[in-house]
């Protein structure tokens, strides 16, 4: 076992993992975090994208010994005292989720993305958006949803 | 319409607070203390015998709690759609004696986590004495090919009552049938015959949410099931079945489910899940892996449709004969409905007097095959489509004329004998033309679905 301190939205944490295990597991399975989803566990999906010291990363890919000293943020972090963050409302304004189990892994990516620049071209954007996948097609709603950010 | 409330206006999706905020619950949020997780051993061939099963050592390793195997399924047999009338059952819960396609579940290891699970099924002896697979429609339908149903053929039977569409006592046949008119005369009156094959490949649903199911045994005996799937009655249904317990004991919970595009529609091991939940008494959780969802899980069938049609100078379809093979897999699964419902579509929206249509439901050793977005009209209206394209060349007249001169209007008779008053295929069309940008000539602009 390894001790693992790292910050999880906010919240200062400490557990214990296998040295194999990934940062999914650690995450789903240990400590019950609810919006990230298990996809395909080798890192072609981005449902379990949490974003790692503000970078987008598959924690499925992810050791969850590496995470240690880190801050680790997934969709749950993103509202502030119960206000939603501009990116969710978007998302909401523009239907941009249908059955919402990409959702989470694509709204972080956004936010990394507009956190790095606030006028991303369509180019950037889908480049962006390219390591997560949905099934149900809403790939024009979430990119509308992305660009009505962009001022 | 402005005095509609919903036609017309927006839906806000109610889920949609719930997907941004990362609060849905879908099935992997659902665990409970104590619970024990699953891991399948499958079958590495398409088709054999299974000659020896130890678990012995896996048993004897830390964290293990128990092997499943098919002596531990009360009523091993099954057929997914039982409830609607079609039979026999031919699946098994668990084979005991032989598997027929590869990466089917033989048993079940239950322990403490995945990894422990994962370690098990190194530790099982398993010995597969392998057999021809049949693995192509065309193949599993010569008499030379290996049988794979016990009834001794590689076809559904149909026509006798086990199909959910004829009353028993008919006489069976390897394909549904559907007959109207008198196809030898409108062939006999034939100004051209145009003929196409056209073949559908398998396509796997792949939702971002591989199939995952929780089952709790409750202390009152009831069994609760908590799984993504489209259908919860099939699942308390079947899994009602095979444990030999009525419905009324047994609760499925189906919550937000991540993608199922008709993947998720079969209760393709939420059975396993429950067998095991009762063997050890205690919450178990399946979590397929991707590699499960691509290998294992249904898939839409191959489909091959042969048309061949008798045509008028006009370009009107006389006469149509059809032969339709549906690749079901190795086991009923829905299929037989599937070939019911693409039989029944096989005239497409165009009026067509006479018709012989024959479906195969095919057995081969391939996973089996289900539901998909459209089941039984998607795979028949890429081949009609590309046959009234074909007529169109062949008669040497404009494709969208071709449709709108094909095209059911009310008062006509379907092919499965239903008489249409509701038809506005041509009202459509021209709207559809409109929005394209496509001039109709006068004529087409003149004509109604009631004229």
């Amino acid at each position: 076992m390894v001790k693992v301190k790292f910050k999880l939205d906010g919240v200062f944490v400490e557990v214990e993992a296998m040295p194999y295990q990934t940062l999914f597991h650690l995450l789903k399975d240990s400590l019950g975090v609810q919006s990230v989803h298990f996809g395909c566990g080798q890192g072609a999906c981005g449902a379990c994208t949490v974003l790692l010291n503000g970078k987008p990363r598959y924690s499925c890919l992810t050791l969850a010994g590496y995470v240690d000293g880190k801050e680790v943020v997934t969709l749950a972090g993103l509202a502030q005292n119960g206000e939603l963050n501009p990116i969710q409302r978007a998302f909401i304004e523009n239907n941009a989720a249908q059955c919402g189990y990409c959702t989470p892994g694509i709204i972080l990516t956004a936010k990394a993305l507009l956190d790095k620049s606030s006028r991303p071209s369509d180019e950037e954007i889908f480049d962006a958006l390219a390591g997560n996948l949905c099934r149900c097609t809403g790939y024009v709603s979430i990119v509308r949803a992305i660009k009505s950010l962009v001022r | 319409m402005s005095s509609f409330n919903v036609l017309g206006k927006p839906v806000v999706n109610v889920q949609l607070y719930g997907h941004v905020t990362g609060s849905t619950q879908f099935i992997d949020d659902i665990s409970f203390p104590g619970m024990l997780w699953i891991k399948a051993v499958r079958s590495p061939v398409p088709r054999g015998i299974i000659k020896k099963l130890d678990t012995k050592k896996a048993e004897r390793l830390p964290g293990v709690v128990k092997i499943v195997t098919s002596k531990d399924v009360p009523n091993n047999m099954h057929v997914n759609m039982a409830v609607v009338g079609i039979g026999p059952p031919d699946e098994p819960v668990l084979p005991d004696k032989e598997v027929n396609y590869k990466g089917e579940a033989i048993c079940l290891v239950v322990a403490r986590d995945e990894e422990t699970a994962l370690k098990a099924i190194e530790l099982i002896d398993l010995e597969i004495e392998e057999l021809p697979p049949v693995l192509d429609m065309e193949e599993a339908l010569k008499p030379s090919s290996p049988k794979i149903k016990p009834w001794n053929s590689n076809t559904f039977v149909f026509g006798s009552g086990m199909d959910g569409a004829t009353p028993p006592g008919g006489q069976g046949r390897p394909y549904f049938l559907i007959k109207r008119g008198n196809v030898d005369e409108a062939f006999n009156k034939a100004r051209h015959i145009v003929e196409g094959s056209y073949l559908i490949s398998p396509i796997e649903h792949a939702p971002i949410e591989p199939h995952i199911c929780v089952a709790k045994p409750e202390p009152d005996g009831r069994l609760t099931i908590y799984t993504a799937t489209q259908a919860p009655y099939f699942v308390r249904d079947n899994v009602a079945t095979i444990l030999n317990m009525p419905p009324s004991k047994i609760r499925v919970v189906s919550p937000s489910v991540g993608g199922g595009f008709g993947g998720k529609v079969d209760p393709e091991f939420e059975m396993m899940v429950a067998v095991a939940a009762m063997a050890v008494k205690r919450p178990v959780k399946w979590r397929w892996t991707r590699e499960e969802e691509f290998t294992v899980s249904t898939t839409r069938p191959a489909v091959k449709i042969e048309l061949q049609d008798s045509v008028s100078d006009e370009g009107l379809i006389l006469g149509r004969k059809a032969r339709l093979l549906h690749d079901a897999g190795a086991y009923s699964r829905t299929s037989p409905y599937g070939v019911i419902k693409a039989c029944f579509n096989l005239s497409g929206p165009y009026n067509i007097p006479n018709v012989e249509y024959r479906g195969y439901c095919v057995f081969t050793n391939r996973q089996p095959s289900s539901a998909m977005r459209g089941y039984g009209v998607f795979e028949v209206s890429f081949a009609i489509e590309l046959q009234m394209d074909r007529i169109a060349k062949t008669c040497g007249i404009d494709p969208l004329e071709l449709r709108f001169r094909n095209a059911y209007r009310n008062n006509q008779i379907s092919a499965s004998g239903k008489l249409i008053d509701d038809a506005y295929l041509i009202e459509t069309m021209r709207e559809a033309a409109g929005l394209a940008g496509i001039n109709l000539p006068e004529h087409l602009l003149k004509m109604s679905s009631s004229g």
